[in-house]
């Protein structure tokens, strides 16, 4: 699925509203998600999941054509972490613990 | 560090749109909603200057109870990933936006 077959979705759901401003919802939520962590903020959407910017130190990396020493600079690289129901949702709607015990049994 | 819930992002939908603040938090809802449906088909939902979550099968391996040191078999899974797209590597560092470079 991608983003406009997502708006496509939400246009057929919701005859009332113009297509444009169902365009705007779905690019608020994205954006003002990045926003936040560009901010260095975490976003929590309780059984789907956590985004949240993990940081990398400045390291000295290689020029693996010439070996020659570079410097790379800290960053912040974006992470999402799957919540409890969605997780299970994509595993078939299982637990692992209960998965295992159906095996055992 | 302060952290956003749905609440926040409702508000966002609210000011920004101009829909009523219950409107706003079910558009919000629809929106996961069909992210997660489309995840739990197993499908990848793409989207475009944000990233890609996409579903991995990872085959059985045996692990270990690290309390007790008994090894147990990991099943076969399915397992959420999400890799961020170069646009929101980009915002998230401050850096202008890459051009000319993937869109997903």
């Amino acid at each position: 699925m991608t983003k406009s077959e997502l708006i496509a979705h939400l246009a057929a759901e919701n005859p009332h509203l113009r297509q444009p401003d169902i365009e705007l919802i779905v690019a608020t939520i994205f954006d003002e998600i990045t926003t936040a962590l560009a901010r260095g903020d975490r976003v929590e959407l309780r059984g789907f999941g956590a985004f949240s910017a993990k940081k990398r130190d400045a390291r000295t990396g290689r020029n693996p054509r010439t070996g020659a020493a570079v410097p790379v600079a800290g960053k912040a690289v974006p992470y999402f972490k799957p919540g409890k129901e969605l997780r299970e949702r994509v595993n078939g709607g299982e637990p692992q613990a209960a998965a295992r015990a159906k095996v055992e049994a | 560090m302060n952290t956003l819930t749905r609440a926040s992002l409702a508000e966002a939908i609210y000011s920004q749109v101009g829909l009523s603040r219950n409107e706003s938090a079910a558009l919000l809802e629809a929106v996961l909603e069909h992210m997660a449906a489309a995840l739990e088909a197993g499908e990848a939902v793409k989207i475009s200057a944000f990233g890609t979550f996409m579903v991995r099968q990872k085959g059985q391996r045996v692990g270990r109870n690290p309390k007790t040191g008994v090894e147990v078999p990991i099943l076969p899974r399915k397992v959420l990933s999400f890799r961020p797209s170069q646009v929101l590597k980009a915002r998230i560092n401050g850096q202008p936006l890459p051009s000319g470079t993937e869109d997903a």
